[in-house]
This record gives C-alpha cells, sequence and structure tokens, in this order.
C-alpha cells in the first residue's frame, strides 16, 4: 500500500509545531499503525533527519501508552482499539492520514506526538484508592461482592488511562476517567468508608489540572478503547451530588 | 559440589515451614523514628517496584521510585492476562501451601531454592487478600465469592483473576497505593526516568544516576538502600511479549558493578502466541494461557493435509476428528493440554519441525475452540434449558455467550491483530519468548551480591528455577513488594540508622554519572549508517535461532562470536540521530540494546556451560529416547551465578540446591 | 453541604441541569396556554387563559423564578463554555467529531445563543408590551390581538421558526442530557427517557412554530 501521511512536528513544548507530509510506498496491510510509524522513522532515520517522536509500549492496548489522533479521532476509525492495535488493513492503498497529538491544555506535548499525561496521575493521588495498608487486610473471602457489582466494578477498572477521552470530547473533559476510578470503588464494599471524600477531592483535582467540563455529548464513550460507559459519568454525577449534599466541611 | 563462598543464601535455620515465621519474628527492627531518616530508591514501578515502594512508604521510609513509563501505571506487569495463583484452597479441591511450593519447585524443574519458594508459597494467600482490600476487581461467583480457574502445570483450581487483565488489576492496585503515597509525601515519584548506572560507596549500594527522558538531564540519586524491580529481560530476543521498553539495564549496570547473574540462560517460551506475520513484527502478542483449560491443540495427521492448509488450499475446520492429532493429549494423557509451558513449546516446535505447520510459515499450531464451545459450553447450557438432542447448530449458539465471558476480551484481540474470527475458524498460535526466569542472584533478603542491593520481581534469578508456572509470575513480584522486602530490608537498613546521607557530589556519583555519560557521548558521536532497531533485529535472530526453544553446543559457540562481532559493529556503525539533551526515544534505545548485546554472550556461555536440560533450557544432545528433557542432578543441581570480570570474561559461582522436602524426580506430566 | 459545591464541573453543571428542567417544565405551561389558540375561537379561551396568569400571584412569583432560572442557566452556560474553550487552547487541524457525537449535542452554546436572541425580540414583542405598556391592561387590546399583529410580518414568523429549529435541537440534546447531570442514568429507563425527550423536543418547538405560522396565513382568525 502507499500511505502519505501528515504528522504533527514539535520540536519540544516552547515551539509551535507544524505538520510534515511522508510518503511510505509499501506498507502491509499487516502491519500495525504503529509498525508503520516504525518504518516511516527507520526511512527518517536513513535520510538524516529526526524520527518522529511517539508514545508507546505494550503494543496490546493495554497499557495506555500510545496516543495518536489520526484523522480527526483518538486512536483512529476503529471502535474499541488503541493506536496499537490499529492495523494497516483498516485503510485504503492511496490514503492520506493526518496524525495530530492529543490535544488539551492539561496534557501539554513534549514532543511531536507525545503528551505529558501526569495530570492523570495527580487526580489518582486526590483520591483513587483505598487507604489500606500492606497487611491490614481480612480474608479475601470475608468480603462478599455481588457478582453484578464486581462485574460493573471490573468494567470500569478496565480504564488504561490513555487518555482519548479527554482528547475525543469537545470540552478537553476528563469526566470519564475520573468517573471509572469513583465508580470501581463505588460499587465496590471496600470502596464504602472514603467514598464521599475521594468523588469530592478527585472531583476537585481535575478542575485545578484544567480539563474541561462535561456536556454529555457522549464522545468519550464512543472513543474509549475499553469501552467505559457513560453511566459512570451519571454514576459519579451522583456521587458528587450525594456527598456534596451531605458534607459537613 | 559445594557453594562458592560468595554466595551465601543466609537460609534462616528451622525446619521449611517455620524457617519465614522465625525469620519474621527474630529481624531486627528499625524503629519508626529512624525509618523517617532512611531513604530507599526503588527503580520500576511495576507489581514488584509498586508494592515494594508504598508498603516500604507507609512503613515510613523515605522512597524514590523509578519508571522510564510516563506513568508509574504502566508498567509491564499492566499485561499480564491470565491470573494469579494463591493457595487458598477456597475450592476445597486439595490445595495447600505445600502443595504450591510443591507444584512450583517441580515446575520449575528442581532448578530453585526450596526455602525461597516455600514463603512465596506461604505469603501467596496475604496477596489476595491484600489485593481485594485494595479494592481490585476479582472474578466472582455468584455467591459473591471470588472465583477460580486453573492453569498449566497444575491439577488444582488456584488462580484468582479478573477476566484476560488480571495483570492490570493488580497493577492499578499496586499503583493506587502507591499514588496514595505520593500523596501523602512519603514517596517522591520519577516518571519518565531510565536508571542508568549504580553508585557504590564503600562497597555499598548508596544511589543511582538516572536520565530525565525529557530533558535529558542525568541526574544523581542518593538512598542507603536500592531497589531494583526493573523487570525482565526477554527483549533481548527482540521479538516476544514484553513491552517495546522492557530491559535490561538496570540489572545489567548492577551485574557490572559486581551483583552476580544468576541463570542467564533460563528463557520461558510460551506455547500460546500470535504467530509472526512478516518482517514488520515489532512484538509478539501472547494469547493467555487460560485458553488451553478450554482450546484443544492440534495439526493435521497427514502430511499432505497441513501442505493444503499452509497453501490456502483447505479449510482446517473440513479435517476430519480422525485426521486431526491432538499431540498434546496424545503424548501427555493426564496433563493433555495443561501441560506446562515449557513443554508444550517443545511439542508445537517438534511438531512444526516435522513439517505439520500449519500457516503460510510453517511455524503455528491449532488452537481450537470448537469442542468445548459446542459439547462442553453448548452442552451444559442444553441441559440446563433443558433442551433434548440438541443440534450442533444449537450447540454452537449455546455455547457461544459462555465463551465469549470467558474469552472475548482475547479472542477480539486475536481477530483485531490477525483478522480472523476464532469463533468460526481455530486460532493459529506458536510459541514466543515471554519470561526469565534468570536475573540478579539474590538471597533470602532478596539482596544481591552486592550490600544494600535489592532484586525483586521478575528481576531477580527468582523463583521458579529452570521454568515458570502460569500466574505465578504475579505471585512472585506482590510477595517480594508487599511481604517479604517490607521485612528483609531491616535487616539491612538496621544497621544503616547512623549513616547520615551522603551528598551526591560524592567522587563516586560523579565517577558513576562520567561512566553514562561517556556512553551517551560514545553513541551520540558514532553517527554510522544503520539504526538501533537493525542491531537489535540481528541480535533477535541469533538468540532465537541459537539460544531459543532448544540450543545446542556448536550454535552456542556460534552464536557468541557471532554477537561479539554484532557488538563490534553496533559500536562502528550505529546510528543515533538528535542530541542527548532532548527527548531521544532512539538514544534510549540504542542504551539498552548495548546493554542487550552484552547479556546475550552471557546468556549463550550459560547455556553452553549447562550441559543438561531443564525446564525451558533444552539442550539438543541432553534428551530421552522419546524427547523429553534430561536432566543431570548429578552435576547440575544449582543455580550458576556468574561474576562480571570484563566484557566476554566471567566468572562462575555455584549455588548448591539442596532438596530436603521435596524427592527429586524425573518431571512427568504423562 | 460542601463548601463551594456549586464552583466546581459537576456543580456548575448541576444548575444547568436544574434550570434546563424547570425551563423544560415552562415550555410545557407556556405551550399548553398558547395552544389554546388553534381552537381558532378568535383568541377568547386563550385570552381568559392568559388573563388568568397575569393576575394570579402564585404565577408572578413563579415568573420571578422564571427569569432567574433564565438567567442563571445563561450566565452558567457562558461560564461553561468560556471554560471548555480553555481547556483546549490549540485545537485539532482535522476533526471527524461526527463519528463521535451529534452535532447539536456539541453545539448547545451557539443553539442556546440563537435562542436567547430569539427571546429578547420574544420578551420585547409580548411581554413588554402585556407588562409594561397599558395596551392590554386597559383593554384597548388583547394578547392576541398583539399576536395577530406581531405574526403579520412575515420576517418575524421566520426568525420564530428557525427559533424553534434551534430549540428543538437543544432539546433533542439538552432533554437527556438534564438527566445524565443529574445522574440519572439506567439501564432501563434512560432508553425511555431518552425516547421521550426525542419527542419532546419534536412536538414542543412544533406547536410553538405552527402558531405564527397559522396566524401569518390567518388559518387561525
Ligand atoms: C503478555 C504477558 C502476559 C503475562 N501473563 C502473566 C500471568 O497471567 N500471570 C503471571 O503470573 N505472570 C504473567 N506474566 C509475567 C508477569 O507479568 C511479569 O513477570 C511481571 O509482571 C513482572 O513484574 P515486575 O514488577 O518484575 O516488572 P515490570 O512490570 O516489567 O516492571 C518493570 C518496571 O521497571 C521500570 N524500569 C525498567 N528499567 C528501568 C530503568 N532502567 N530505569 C527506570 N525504570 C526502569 C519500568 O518502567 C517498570 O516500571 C505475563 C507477562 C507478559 C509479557
Ligand atoms: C427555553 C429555553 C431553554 C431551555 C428549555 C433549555 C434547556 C436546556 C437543557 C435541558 C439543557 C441540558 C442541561 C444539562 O445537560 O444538564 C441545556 C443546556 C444548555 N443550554 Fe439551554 N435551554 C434554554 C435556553 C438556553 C439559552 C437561552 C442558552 C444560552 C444563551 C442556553 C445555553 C445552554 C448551554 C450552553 C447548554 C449546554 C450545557 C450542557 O449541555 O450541559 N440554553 N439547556
Ligand atoms: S476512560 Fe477510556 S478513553 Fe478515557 S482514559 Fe480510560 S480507557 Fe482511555
Ligand atoms: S502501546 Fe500499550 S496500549 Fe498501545
Amino acid at each position: 500500500m502507499k500511505i502519505t501521511l501528515k504528522v504533527w512536528r514539535q520540536k519540544n513544548k516552547q515551539d509551535a509545531g507544524h505538520f510534515e507530509t511522508y510518503q511510505l510506498d509499501n506498507v502491509s496491510p499487516d502491519m500495525s499503525f504503529l509498525e508503520m510509524f516504525d518504518v516511516l522513522n527507520e526511512k527518517l532515520i536513513s535520510e538524516g533527519k529526526e524520527p518522529v517522536a511517539f508514545d508507546h509500549d505494550c503494543r496490546e492496548g493495554i497499557c495506555g501508552m500510545c496516543s495518536m489522533y489520526i484523522n480527526g479521532r483518538p486512536h483512529g476509525p476503529l471502535r474499541g482499539v488503541t493506536t496499537c492495535q490499529l492495523h494497516m488493513r483498516s485503510f485504503k492503498d492511496g490514503d492520506t492520514i493526518v496524525v495530530e497529538p492529543w490535544r488539551s491544555t492539561a496534557f501539554p506535548v513534549i514532543k511531536d506526538l507525545t503528551v505529558d499525561r501526569s495530570a492523570f496521575d495527580r487526580i489518582i493521588q486526590a483520591g483513587g484508592y483505598i487507604s489500606v495498608n500492606t497487611g491490614s487486610a481480612r480474608d479475601a473471602n470475608n468480603i462478599l461482592v455481588p457478582k453484578e457489582n464486581a462485574d460493573k466494578a471490573f468494567l470500569a477498572a478496565a480504564c488504561i488511562g490513555c487518555g482519548a477521552c479527554v482528547a475525543a470530547c469537545k470540552n478537553a473533559s476528563a469526566m470519564l476517567f475520573v468517573a471509572a476510578k469513583v465508580s470501581q470503588f463505588a460499587l465496590l464494599p471496600q470502596g464504602q468508608i472514603e467514598r464521599k471524600q475521594r468523588v469530592l477531592n478527585m472531583v476537585k483535582k481535575m478542575d485545578e489540572e484544567g480539563f474541561g467540563n462535561c456536556t454529555n455529548t457522549g464522545a468519550c464513550e464512543a472513543e474509549c478503547p475499553k469501552g467505559i460507559s457513560l453511566e459512570n459519568i451519571a454514576r459519579m454525577n451522583r456521587e458528587y451530588i450525594c456527598a456534596a449534599l451531605t458534607s459537613e466541611k | 559440589m559445594a557453594t562458592s563462598p560468595k554466595l551465601d543464601a543466609k537460609i534462616p535455620e528451622g525446619p521449611l515451614q517455620e524457617k519465614w515465621t522465625r525469620y519474621r519474628s527474630t529481624v531486627p527492627l528499625v524503629n519508626p523514628a529512624n525509618k523517617r531518616n532512611l531513604e530507599i530508591i526503588v527503580v520500576g514501578t511495576g507489581l514488584a517496584g509498586a508494592s515494594a515502594a508504598a508498603s516500604l512508604a507507609e512503613l515510613g521510609y523515605k522512597v524514590k521510585a523509578f519508571c522510564f513509563q510516563d506513568s508509574a501505571r504502566r508498567a509491564h506487569s499492566i499485561a499480564a492476562q491470565g491470573g494469579i495463583n494463591a493457595a487458598k484452597n477456597y475450592q476445597n479441591d486439595g490445595d495447600s501451601v505445600y502443595r504450591l511450593f510443591y507444584d512450583t519447585i517441580k515446575g520449575g524443574d528442581y532448578r530453585a531454592r526450596e526455602a525461597n519458594v516455600y514463603r512465596l508459597a506461604e505469603v501467596s494467600a496475604n496477596i489476595i487478600d491484600q489485593c481485594v482490600a485494595q479494592g481490585v476487581p476479582f472474578a466472582r461467583e455468584y455467591g459473591g465469592y471470588l472465583s477460580n480457574r486453573s492453569f498449566g502445570g497444575t491439577q488444582v483450581q488456584r488462580t484468582f483473576y479478573a477476566a484476560g487483565q488480571t495483570g492490570q488489576q493488580l497493577l492499578l492496585g499496586a499503583y493506587s497505593a502507591l499514588m496514595r503515597q505520593v500523596a501523602l509525601g512519603q514517596v517522591q515519584m520519577f516518571a519518565r526516568h531510565e536508571m542508568l548506572n549504580i553508585v557504590l560507596i564503600d562497597g555499598k549500594a548508596r544511589g543511582i544516576i538516572a536520565r530525565n527522558l525529557i530533558t535529558g538531564e542525568l541526574e544523581r540519586h542518593f538512598g542507603h538502600a536500592v531497589i531494583l524491580a526493573s523487570g525482565g529481560y526477554g527483549n533481548v530476543f527482540y521479538l516476544s511479549t514484553n513491552a517495546m521498553g522492557s530491559n535490561a539495564t538496570a540489572i545489567w549496570k548492577a551485574h557490572k558493578k559486581g551483583a552476580f547473574f544468576g541463570n542467564p540462560c533460563f528463557t520461558q517460551i510460551h506455547p500460546t502466541c500470535i504467530p509472526v506475520s512478516g518482517d514488520h513484527q515489532s512484538k509478539l502478542t501472547l494469547m493467555s494461557e487460560s485458553l488451553r483449560n478450554d482450546g484443544r491443540i492440534w495439526v493435521p495427521k497427514k502430511l499432505e493435509d497441513a501442505k493444503a492448509i499452509r497453501e490456502g488450499r483447505l479449510n482446517p475446520n473440513d479435517i476430519k476428528e480422525e485426521d486431526r492429532d491432538y499431540y498434546l493429549e496424545r503424548r501427555y494423557p493426564a496433563f493433555g493440554n495443561l501441560v506446562p509451558r515449557d513443554v508444550a513449546s517443545r511439542a508445537a516446535k517438534e511438531r512444526c519441525d516435522a513439517g505439520y505447520g500449519v500457516n503460510a510459515t510453517g511455524e503455528a499450531v491449532f488452537l481450537d475452540f470448537a469442542y468445548n464451545l459446542k459439547y462442553k459450553y453448548g452442552m451444559m447450557e442444553a441441559n440446563r434449558l433443558g433442551i433434548k438432542n440438541p443440534t450442533e447448530q444449537q450447540l454452537k449458539e449455546l455455547g457461544r455467550p459462555i465463551v465469549e465471558e470467558k474469552y472475548g476480551n482475547l479472542f477480539d484481540m486475536y481477530k483485531q491483530i490477525t483478522g480472523v474470527d476464532p469463533y468460526e475458524n481455530p486460532m493459529m498460535i506458536y510459541p514466543a519468548v515471554h519470561y526469565t526466569m534468570g536475573g540478579l542472584w539474590v538471597d533470602y533478603n532478596l539482596m544481591t551480591t552486592v550490600p544494600g542491593l535489592y532484586a525483586l520481581g521478575e528481576a531477580n534469578f527468582s523463583d521458579h528455577g529452570a521454568n515458570r508456572l502460569g500466574a505465578s509470575a504475579l505471585m512472585q513480584g506482590l510477595a517480594d513488594g508487599y511481604f517479604i522486602i517490607p521485612y528483609t530490608i531491616g535487616a539491612y537498613l538496621s544497621n544503616e540508622i547512623r549513616t547520615k546521607p551522603i551528598s551526591t557530589n560524592h567522587e563516586a556519583f560523579v565517577q558513576a554519572e562520567n561512566e553514562v555519560k561517556d556512553q551517551i557521548n560514545r553513541l551520540m558521536s558514532i553517527k554510522g549508517k544503520h539504526t538501533v532497531d537493525h542491531f537489535h533485529k540481528r541480535l533477535g535472530k541469533i538468540m532465537w535461532n541459537k539460544c531459543g526453544m532448544s540450543r545446542n553446543a556448536k550454535g552456542l559457540q556460534e552464536a557468541i562470536q557471532e554477537i561479539r562481532s554484532l557488538r563490534e559493529e553496533f559500536w562502528k556503525d550505529v546510528k543515533v540521530p538528535g542530541t542527548d539533551k532532548e527527548f531521544n526515544p532512539e538514544l534510549e534505545k540504542a542504551g539498552r540494546v548495548a546493554d542487550f548485546l552484552e547479556l546475550a554472550e552471557l546468556m549463550c556461555i550459560d547455556a553452553l556451560h549447562r550441559n543438561e536440560s531443564c525446564g525451558g533450557h533444552f539442550r539438543e544432545e541432553y534428551q530421552t529416547e522419546d524427547g523429553e528433557a534430561l536432566r543431570d542432578d548429578a552435576n547440575f543441581s544449582y543455580v550458576a551465578a556468574w561474576e562480571f570480570k570484563e566484557l566476554g570474561n566471567w566468572e562462575l559461582h555455584k549455588e548448591e540446591l539442596k532438596f530436603e522436602n521435596i524427592k527429586v524426580a524425573q518431571r512427568s506430566y504423562k | 453541604m460542601a463548601k463551594g459545591m456549586f464552583s466546581y464541573s459537576i456543580g456548575k453543571k448541576l444548575i444547568m441541569g436544574l434550570t434546563g428542567m424547570f425551563l423544560i417544565l415552562f415550555l410545557i405551561v407556556h405551550c399548553g396556554i398558547n395552544s389554546l389558540i388553534f381552537l381558532n375561537d378568535g383568541g377568547e379561551t386563550f385570552n381568559r387563559a392568559a388573563e388568568f396568569m397575569s393576575h394570579n400571584w402564585l404565577m408572578r412569583t413563579l415568573e420571578v423564578g422564571l427569569f432567574l432560572g433564565f438567567i442563571l442557566h445563561i450566565i452558567q452556560s457562558l461560564i461553561l463554555t468560556l471554560e471548555n474553550k480553555k481547556a483546549r487552547k490549540i485545537g485539532y487541524a482535522v476533526s471527524n467529531a461526527n463519528a463521535n457525537s451529534k452535532w447539536y449535542s456539541r453545539s448547545m452554546g451557539l443553539l442556546g445563543t440563537l435562542i436567547l436572541i430569539f427571546l429578547i425580540l420574544h420578551l420585547r414583542h409580548f411581554w413588554v408590551v402585556s407588562r409594561f405598556t397599558d395596551h392590554i391592561s386597559s383593554g384597548e387590546e388583547t394578547l392576541y390581538d398583539e399576536m395577530k399583529e406581531v405574526f403579520a410580518n412575515p420576517i418575524v414568523v421566520i426568525i420564530y421558526v428557525l427559533a424553534q429549529i434551534s430549540l428543538a435541537y437543544h432539546l433533542m440534546h439538552g432533554f437527556q442530557s438534564a438527566f445524565q447531570t443529574l445522574g440519572l442514568n439506567h439501564k432501563k429507563y434512560t432508553p425511555i427517557i431518552k425516547k421521550i425527550g426525542t419527542i419532546y423536543a419534536i412536538i414542543i418547538p412544533l406547536l410553538f412554530a405552527l402558531m405564527p405560522i397559522v396566524m401569518y396565513l390567518g388559518i387561525v382568525k
């Protein structure tokens, strides 16, 4: 396959950045999207040019590191897959593909297609945990969880923290990511004790990091590679309302 | 054989069952006020690193944690699919600490240390408790109790799981504990930092040199002790199921500074991975071993059928039952498709080498769900619904939702990668490099031969002997981090309470940093013709062909020469673009490959010296008549710990393995 | 109650949702009464209802609430829209947002602004006339007459119809969105809410749009 790539190039945070166009003539449909970038980079290096910097690690859709905005959509044209799982058979010979980094004030560009997502870590630090020290746990089967709740909690916990929800959202809102974590714990008995403070703190942090406000467009759910559901956002809204109304602080 | 005086495993006295308990009650403690003044560096935030960093911080130590990814949550542990073992005996099927211990030693082909493995089995149950308390959403039964599945190499159901994302859920649990400590100010987190050297002062590990991957700056960090939890080195083979960034650099730099390397040649080849599709391939994808619970592995019985399938003239579904060779069930009736990984991998290679491979390259076998989908799950549903004499089609429709629930995400992943629907056609699989049992040699305290330097998780030579059982790496990583290091590090640090933090202007820091600078400058200044990947791929080919699933003396000798000349070529001709004072992924890769090029040689030397077959190490010269691994317990019942002298020159030290609680036997899964 | 509950994003959204719902309720009443013109009785019933509404203390209080509701809704929407712009300072060169969301769900600010412009016009036409002039109270003219007068102008009719289209799309998203904002999402009920929302978003604006049309065309006399 022949593919034309228009790729965002930006030297560093301060650089204004621009698009560059590259031509690849020998793309195999069995290649993954990132393998195509490997080929591009090999070519650039051999031509004495700078390769494109992009984030990736596991290349099997679970670490959440890869993050490309492909032809106007995070992780490209398919639903339910990450960039690394996207294969070139999803494109046609002769296609032009435009690749940009995630765009969000809270995710500044580090270089080319690489962005800084540490804001997500800071949100988790604000309350995305259960405060249990190692060694204090009781026997696992002493905590029973209805299967339905356990399954729902698992589905919420499946979030890989890739940030596609933020990238897709017109408001660059991180609600889906935060809601996934809040929901996971709200659904489990272990999460009840810190339930109220957790949602208040995490929402506060989310705002401080500069993410936008949710307007329920549903773009996040549609683009989330792990199919995290909007139900979680509703649940977080509920959690927030309950917690805020009953809070004594 | 006697254990080398340089290798004191420090195994506590007493009967096996009491060693750990006694140790814990007698180990020196550090009082809380002193803990505040003690700093610990943890390299790696996978299961081992994150759990260690969080637990140590909870105890009150000051912790600095490092990872090269953009977030601690992305460590490679995230990719583990199948599950985690624990001797809970929740299924009432006869599991016990001893049985888990026994299975692990036997699975490892009697090349692991009894005391460590027993301790691992002992703390396994606590891990599940801890994780559940953290909110890890393990699979559950309708009554709300935890669910279990079985894994290769065992006959009990002791594996806990969260769909096909167990590693992810466990890591997110450990990560959340870590983030909590970061928020409390107990842990300082350094993401996008790569450790590039270790600092020794008076023979003790006192810090590291790390490169800030965004700015390219080199940083010096002091610690009273240093913990390496940097994962495995399977990427020495270029193609493996490891993440792209997984590397040996941290442990290799430590090795070169005096930490002995244990059993470097013990590599696990996983039997169920998606076969290679072409030259562009950058990594291989694992299909969880749990699939072998319900998938049956086969190749055609007739060579001409295999040929027809390879050429696309024949649909595998059209091959009649009697023309299929379920070779694992045939060779190993007792364990069938659930034999350990090394056995399953070699059996697949044997069939493919004999010409029965089923994809274009001839390197693939079938993993087929049709049978269990219809006759196990379909029938179960039919019985439940009271459908008498269901048709094939009905069975298929009834069974599918159950298979979907169990393996849906794996099936989707397979389809995504190959473009083939595994509900309709059998999957194609082939073995691929997956895990490295070898790693830094550690004693009972998990301390390497360098005082104050610890190795945890896949980075140490571990409890898995010559072969790791499925679902045991997660267990080991978390055992090391949550339940072992918090005790054992106290034994060392209780003697360090008077050590004031050492200034990073100390000459040892300066020198260690200069070593790193020199290497980076060298890499940047070569400006050769070939990319880093070019060399990495060539190294991978050498390793896979000559130090892979089966090895022989001649091949290994050749490999050593080839690696040496490749290394020379690399240092003359590699091309690293950009500068070192910026975000430069090519430079990162170059440093890692430079280390792989050295480690590879040691792996071959180790494989060459071990004149026996055991576990994942299969020497063609040493096999039984029916092609099974032939151990030599009289001469090789030891851990090979290699001391680095200079490049190309290592000294072998042996730690004798004594089996006092288990009868050493020929491993049989028949 | 938590301090600053309404100053965090979900709190702000809550205000949007609550005021939005309030406005939805208001529209039902408003539309119900106005639909009396379709009786085609020369505005008799309609005038009586209008009379009742404007001389009822309860309605008077609610009217104040209504204004507050509108103002809150509008101010909050301005804040949200501005903040959301700030959350992505550099936009995408290529965006294929239609693949993941409906255009009108992404255009609530614009649709709302169109409604606002209409609203000002609308208030000028009727509310100002009925409240601050004595045309109607003096009995010189009924509200119905006023309507006929205003809708004699084809340009006004077109503006009204366009505004109702904006309203329809605003509600097509807004109705169900308000439920989601309040945390009311349920496997069984949400699909029903969405259906009702769509029906509401079509019927109410349609009835409103028909009013100027039938009057202009003289179908209703
Ligand atoms: C695809 C796959 C599936 C698996 N499935 C299972 C399973 O089902 N059950 C099971 O028990 N095991 C499984 N395993 C094995 C298991 O996942 C790993 O052995 C285990 O997770 C290793 O954990 P770790 O903490 O030792 O290292 P890792 O998780 O690899 O973490 C390494 C850490 O070290 C950091 N690091 C490395 N080098 C440096 C450096 N130089 N400087 C700074 N930081 C550095 C990394 O950033 C990372 O944080 C699987 C493995 C793979 C590849
Ligand atoms: C009768 C008139 C109106 C009604 C019935 C109405 C109703 C609604 C409803 C129900 C919502 C959804 C709230 C939520 O998601 O929680 C909404 C959102 C919104 N409205 Fe209005 N609205 C009206 C007028 C206006 C006006 C005049 C403006 C602006 C000037 C406006 C701007 C917005 C904006 C920007 C949103 C987006 C926020 C969101 O989607 O959550 N609306 N409206
Ligand atoms: S919610 Fe989905 S899109 Fe957002 S970070 Fe998590 S996995 Fe990525
Ligand atoms: S590289 Fe890990 S999810 Fe894509």
